[in-house]
């Protein structure tokens, strides 16, 4: 009986198997063309990229008209749980037995970096919306990746160098001791060295730290002008509060260098408010964005961040490329989106590089006052539009994927 | 930063710090130790309830205009009474059996109360303002201290010490100590044991409400602010010696302050310094240190 099951189980693995098959030579695989969207559903990324980067992409999707090639355009979701083995397994499956033909979404960096090795191999486009690291069109750079809404570079190129230009020359950091915060460290202190700033200490506080005094503390000491708080979402929010009760606000600038909309809202204007930071979104710049923000409010409720902006951009470029291509075949829809140029309400001055880094402009805000602020999602002001090539770091001769 | 360069200033303030958390984990250890101490009760669901009182206390705030001080008393009663309806409602029908399930019970009712919170609320959480009464601090010469942070360790200390006394010195405590050891007998004397049984469970949830309102203002009101401390406090309640209430006490802020000083020296290992006390400690004193032996 045993032998049954067994020989049943092979059977039916080596069907799937081959009825996954894509078919090639051009046209729409399995007839639908299918993006599925790995993300934090429920939790410490979850508001910046979770159900409602899944919105995000339903909406890009509707928005388009649901159908591409005459095609039905599906969307699937999952919650990778912040977990690279959790995430590239589920990226496997949906390449492998769903006919997947796309992954966006993608939040955590050390998922994306799992994940981006099962899409390079499945030869499928990886839209990566949420994620910080510039390893994915760097180190770890491939033919497949498109990363969409910012990355560390341009947050350090955003945020230090006007803050090392203006005389703030000593630099302390917080930092969150895991990759992306090291990378975030690393890549600013490489602006603040070679603006003439210098690094006079730093604070590796472990991910999800409660409470910042501690550090805090040795942050006074360090007697630095500018202390970077290189964390994101609540660590963020809690080393800030932290900072500004022990009064390091008073004798020291602080600095957020990847801060989301939806911690904006979470901080009390009266801590937050004036901040200079570095965004690749903000919804109240100009007619077309309040539009688009205005339909995801209604129906989200959530105020939109730059990773949500970035999911739909990235989705309505990636059919138009499809369309384009008139197949749904990953090399030739890469080569497509790379080749068209990415332009909404997200993307300006836009351009895929071939190292399938998305160039566009980012943008320097200052945080409103209580005073200044006229609704709850009333949050940014936007100081200076920063053009993508200056914003984004050169490309790698390596990474020159066409 | 090398063991040579302490500032002596730097190290004074990195122990008030540590005293400071220290206070809060000794309160919230103190809730574990009593629902463990006199119920033998593993509740892994303080951790959400703490999360429970910062929210209440957020709501309040939001829809009812409850200020800070009226949520001090009001929120600890609202979070014990929601304590004392699981105590009724889930906890008893399976008191008789093995610690496994009431551990097990209430690990899946936090998780439950975590993930609607999540959807209901979102992720990064909401702030909560210092009460204006509080705002400000004063500089000690070696750091400044906000006067928020010294509120902090004032209720705690009191809170503790006030608990500590009811259970090791009144007659109410050696009612709810013998109805440990032998809850037959005493029933037998006319005392309501499964009454007194409830309303233990929940005195030491409504300490967890109480250190989820001190805690919304300086940390984010977010679903899973509990079960980022809750480990942490039960590694306290393990080193104190399960059950034992002044050991919680004490461990919680001797735990504070070995924390804050890892923080100064060595920052990556402050959050696993507890575990790694309380895995010498069960090598060593298996009963925790102020434990007493089976």
């Amino acid at each position: 009986m045993k032998q049954v099951i067994k020989t049943l189980a092979a059977a039916v693995t080596l069907g799937s198997a081959l009825m996954a098959a894509p078919s090639m030579a051009g046209g729409i695989s399995d007839d639908k063309v299918r993006i599925g969207v790995l993300a934090d559903m429920g939790g410490p990324y979850g508001d910046l990229c979770g159900r409602n980067c899944v919105a995000a992409v339903e909406m890009a999707v509707e928005d388009f008209g649901g159908k591409v090639l005459g095609k039905k355009i599906d969307v699937l979701s999952a919650d990778d749980q912040n977990k690279p083995d959790f995430g590239s397994a589920k990226a496997r499956e949906w390449l492998e037995s769903e006919g997947v033909d796309a992954i966006n979404g993608l939040v955590a960096s050390s998922v994306v970096g799992a994940v981006s090795q099962v899409t390079r191999s499945n030869e499928k486009p990886t839209l990566i919306s949420g994620a910080g690291s510039n390893t994915f069109t760097t180190k770890t750079c491939s033919p497949f990746n498109a990363h969409w809404s910012y990355d560390v570079v341009a947050l350090a190129n955003g945020t230090v160098k006007p803050l090392v230009d203006s005389g703030k020359k000593k630099w302390f950091f917080i930092t969150a001791d895991y990759s992306f915060g090291h990378a975030l460290e690393k890549v600013a202190t490489g602006v603040i060295e070679s603006n003439g700033g210098k690094v006079v200490g730093a604070a590796r506080a472990p991910l999800g730290t409660n409470d910042y005094s501690s550090f805090v503390l040795q942050a006074m000491s360090s007697g630095a002008d500018v202390v970077a708080l290189a964390n994101a979402g609540k660590d963020f929010v809690n080393s800030l509060k932290g900072a500004v009760e022990f009064g390091l606000s008073e004798q020291a600038t602080l600095a957020g260098l990847l801060v989301f909309a939806s911690d904006t809202k979470a901080i009390d204007p009266s801590i937050i408010g004036n901040m200079r930071l570095t965004t690749g979104f903000y919804w109240d710049r100009d007619d077309q964005s309040r539009e688009w923000a205005k339909r995801f409010v209604d129906r989200t409720g959530a105020v939109p961040t730059m990773a949500h902006a970035g999911a739909y951009s990235s989705t309505m470029h990636y059919l138009n490329a499809v369309k384009e291509a008139g197949t749904d075949e990953g090399k030739a829809v890469m080569s497509k989106m790379k080749e068209l140029k990415p332009n909404d309400f997200f993307a300006r001055n836009a351009t895929l590089r071939s190292d399938g880094r998305m160039v566009h402009d980012m943008y320097q805000v200052r945080v409103k006052t209580d005073s200044e602020r006229k609704n709850d999602h009333d949050l940014y002001e936007i100081e200076k539009v920063i053009p993508g090539d200056q914003a984004f770091g050169a490309q790698l001769p390596e990474c020159d994927f066409k | 930063m090398s063991f040579l360069d302490i500032n002596i200033f730097g190290l004074m303030g990195q122990l008030l710090v540590g005293l400071i958390n220290g206070s809060f984990y000794a309160l919230l250890a103190l809730g574990l130790a009593i629902i463990f101490g006199l119920l033998r009760i593993i509740n892994f669901a303080q951790g959400a309830l703490y999360m429970l009182g910062a929210f209440v206390a957020w709501l309040g705030l939001q829809h009812l205009g409850m200020n800070y001080w009226v949520a001090l008393f009001v929120v600890p009663v609202v979070v014990g009474l929601i304590g004392i309806l699981m105590e009724r409602f889930f906890i008893r029908p399976i008191a008789n059996e093995d610690h496994l399930y009431s551990l097990l019970l209430t690990f899946g009712l936090a998780l439950i109360l975590q993930g609607t919170f999540t959807h209901m609320f979102g992720s990064s959480g909401m702030s909560y303002n210092i009460p204006d009464a509080l705002k400000g601090g004063n500089n000690l010469g070696f750091m400044y201290l906000p006067t928020y942070r010294a509120w902090i360790i004032l209720v705690s200390l009191v809170v503790c010490l006030g608990a500590w006394w009811v259970i090791e010195k009144t007659s109410l405590g050696s009612y709810l100590r013998a109805g440990t050891e032998n809850p037959a007998l005493l029933q037998a004397f006319g005392v309501n044991v499964p009454m007194m049984i409830t309303l233990t469970f929940g005195f030491g949830v409504a300490l967890a409400g109480l250190a989820g309102v001190l805690a919304a203002p300086i940390y984010s009101v977010s679903p899973d602010m509990g079960s980022n401390i809750l480990i942490v406090v039960f590694a306290i309640v393990v080193i104190g010696g399960m059950g034992s209430i002044g050991g919680a006490i004490l461990t919680g802020l001797g735990m504070g302050v070995v924390e804050g000083l890892t923080k100064y020296f060595y920052p990556e290992a402050s959050t696993t310094v507890i575990f790694m006390v309380m895995v010498l400690v069960l090598l060593l004193k298996p009963a925790g240190l102020f434990g007493k032996e089976a």
